[in-house]
């Protein structure tokens, strides 16, 4: 960036030189919150005023109609941050170190909403706030694993040493969460009785899958609009973090 | 004599020499096991029940106490930029000293093991599954300790992260630890858990010195 | 409101749990987005750029 003071306008700079990738995605934003906000407004009316309750789970099937979506979420956004990674270690990707900043918290976020809704749900249908299930026993695996990466970005004192290092603690997890969820499962079915109530079992009429999917891409588009939300100011924030460095240097050679 | 073999030898006297920490965490597996009573009573039926889980708990949390000296001396006193540079992989350096810790951490809990299972009731055939578990399933705590390690090697005071990023990954080991000693009241599964447990070994032997090995080279340039 | 059924109580609190982790995050990303960008006016106000953009003014 010395040599050259203005960067080339190829379509790799475009989405890889982070003040490029700022401009361009900037007007993205507003029509991803209007998005997500139609779709769960949506969602909502779906979900409590035009869907029937379910003929086994009565009205609790709509605590189904935000679980699902984060569930799926805590999912969706690993292997973003994943595929961030991999960005990181095997192209130097910038906006990659900052793509799997910004996810971590909001995935830890969406992990333990799915926890708190699947409690929820286990109460009035299974009679306990908890089981160690094997669905909801991998999440809170997830969930730990989250919040120590999320741990990991404030331990660190220089964030771009902290990118590459965290990509790699970010792959072993990546390459062990299906192992976690094997183990936890075959640790399950020692110790459950044979009969577990399953929340989704029966198969779902139309009437239940529509605020079902509406409701799942409300959150996922939740998910983009923040995520690119914070990857802007990630990117000032660094800008912020280096210009604090050159003033502190200026201000001890002055 | 290889440089493989000369750094595990090194690592060997040097833990021979500094012994404080390799008898502490001796020490506090057999105090974890030992305090357990304390909490949850003598019952003798209780106990032998919770046996497999205590013993198994004590050395996951006497493994990632450890964590600490795998890298982190070298780390402070410019060995390990050393090692970097040396003719020897980066990983084979890793693994050479993953291989020393498992000798100098773990053996002394396999073979402390039986004491632990005498001080909660476990019946004698579990002692001979208990000492087999702990010695197919402690190089994978071993392993993936080390890229705990690792990652937090560059942190001041990472000591404290290392085991708070190790415990979720290694529950699969904790999992199939337990299980091949004892697998509850239904049918006896233990011959496939310890199957799974030295697959999982066996993986994380082979991929993880890379990955430890990969995250201080990122850390350090 | 409409009948949620006896278990009521578990709905709403549920939706309302999401609802507020939802306000927050987004709260959050907007309060550190905003206290950032002033952040950064504030230094490039004292003048301060970065090497590149110094060489090219």
């Amino acid at each position: 960036m010395t040599i050259e003071t203005a960067p080339k306008q190829s379509w790799w700079n475009r989405i890889a030189h982070p003040s490029q990738f700022v401009a361009w995605s900037r007007p993205l934003l507003w029509p991803l919150t209007i998005l997500t906000a139609v779709l769960f407004l949506f969602g909502l009316w779906f979900a409590f005023f035009n869907s029937p309750e379910d003929y086994q789970m009565g009205d609790t099937v709509r605590i189904m109609y935000i679980h699902v979506p984060t569930a799926w979420l805590s999912q969706f956004v690993y292997a973003i941050m994943t595929v961030s990674a991999l960005g990181s270690l095997v192209w130097r990707h910038p906006m990659a170190d900052v793509s799997m900043k910004s996810a971590a918290p909001l995935g830890a976020t969406f992990t333990a909403l799915a926890l708190f809704t699947g409690s929820l749900w286990g109460r009035p249908t299974w009679g306990t706030f908890w089981e160690w299930d094997g669905r909801m026993t991998s999440t809170l695996v997830l969930l730990f694993i989250y919040l120590g990466i999320v741990a990991l970005w404030r331990a660190f004192d220089d964030q771009l040493r902290a990118a590459r290092v965290i990509a790699v603690f970010t792959l072993v997890g990546a390459i062990n969460i299906p192992i976690i969820k094997f183990s936890v499962d075959w640790w399950s079915t020692l110790h459950q009785p044979a009969s577990v109530f399953r929340p989704d079992g029966p198969r779902m009429p139309g009437s239940i899958l529509t605020p079902l999917f509406i409701m799942f891409f409300a959150f996922t588009f939740l998910f983009l609009t923040l995520h690119l939300k914070a990857m802007h100011t990630e990117v000032k924030r660094r800008r912020v973090m280096a210009l604090e460095r050159q003033a502190a240097q200026a201000g001890a050679s002055a | 004599m290889t440089a493989f073999s000369a750094l595990i030898g090194r690592e060997l006297r040097m833990a021979v020499r500094n012994g404080g920490d390799v008898l502490t965490l001796l020490l506090f597996f057999v105090i974890v096991g030992a305090v357990v009573p304390f909490a949850v009573g003598p019952d003798k039926d209780l106990l032998a029940l919770l046996a497999p889980g205590i013993v198994w708990i004590a050395a996951f949390l006497s493994m990632l106490l450890g964590l600490d000296r795998l890298f982190r001396a070298d780390h402070e006193d410019g060995t390990l930029i050393l090692l970097r540079g040396a003719d020897l992989p980066f990983s084979a350096v890793v693994a050479a000293k993953v291989i020393a810790h498992w000798l100098v951490a773990a053996v002394p809990l396999i073979v402390a093991s039986p004491i632990l299972a005498v001080l909660l009731a476990m019946d004698m055939g579990g002692f001979w599954k208990t000492v087999l578990s702990l010695a197919v399933g402690t190089p994978a705590l071993a392993a993936f300790g080390a890229v705990g390690a690792a990652v937090t090697v560059s942190i001041r005071r990472g000591g404290l992260i290392a085991p708070v990023l190790i415990a979720p990954l290694a529950v699969p080991v904790l999992i199939f630890g337990v299980g091949a000693i004892s697998t509850g009241t239904g049918p006896d599964q233990s011959g496939a858990a310890l199957l799974f447990l030295a697959a999982i070994s066996l993986m994380a032997a082979a991929l993880c010195p890379f990955m430890a090995a990969l995250a201080i080279s990122s850390g350090e340039d | 409101m409409i009948d949620l059924g006896p278990h009521a109580v578990f709905i709403v609190w549920s939706y309302v749990g999401v609802a507020l982790a939802v306000a927050a995050l987004v709260a959050y990303t907007l309060i550190d987005a905003r206290r950032t960008a002033r952040k950064l006016e504030a230094l490039e106000a004292r003048g301060i750029r970065r090497r590149s953009q110094r060489q090219a003014g």
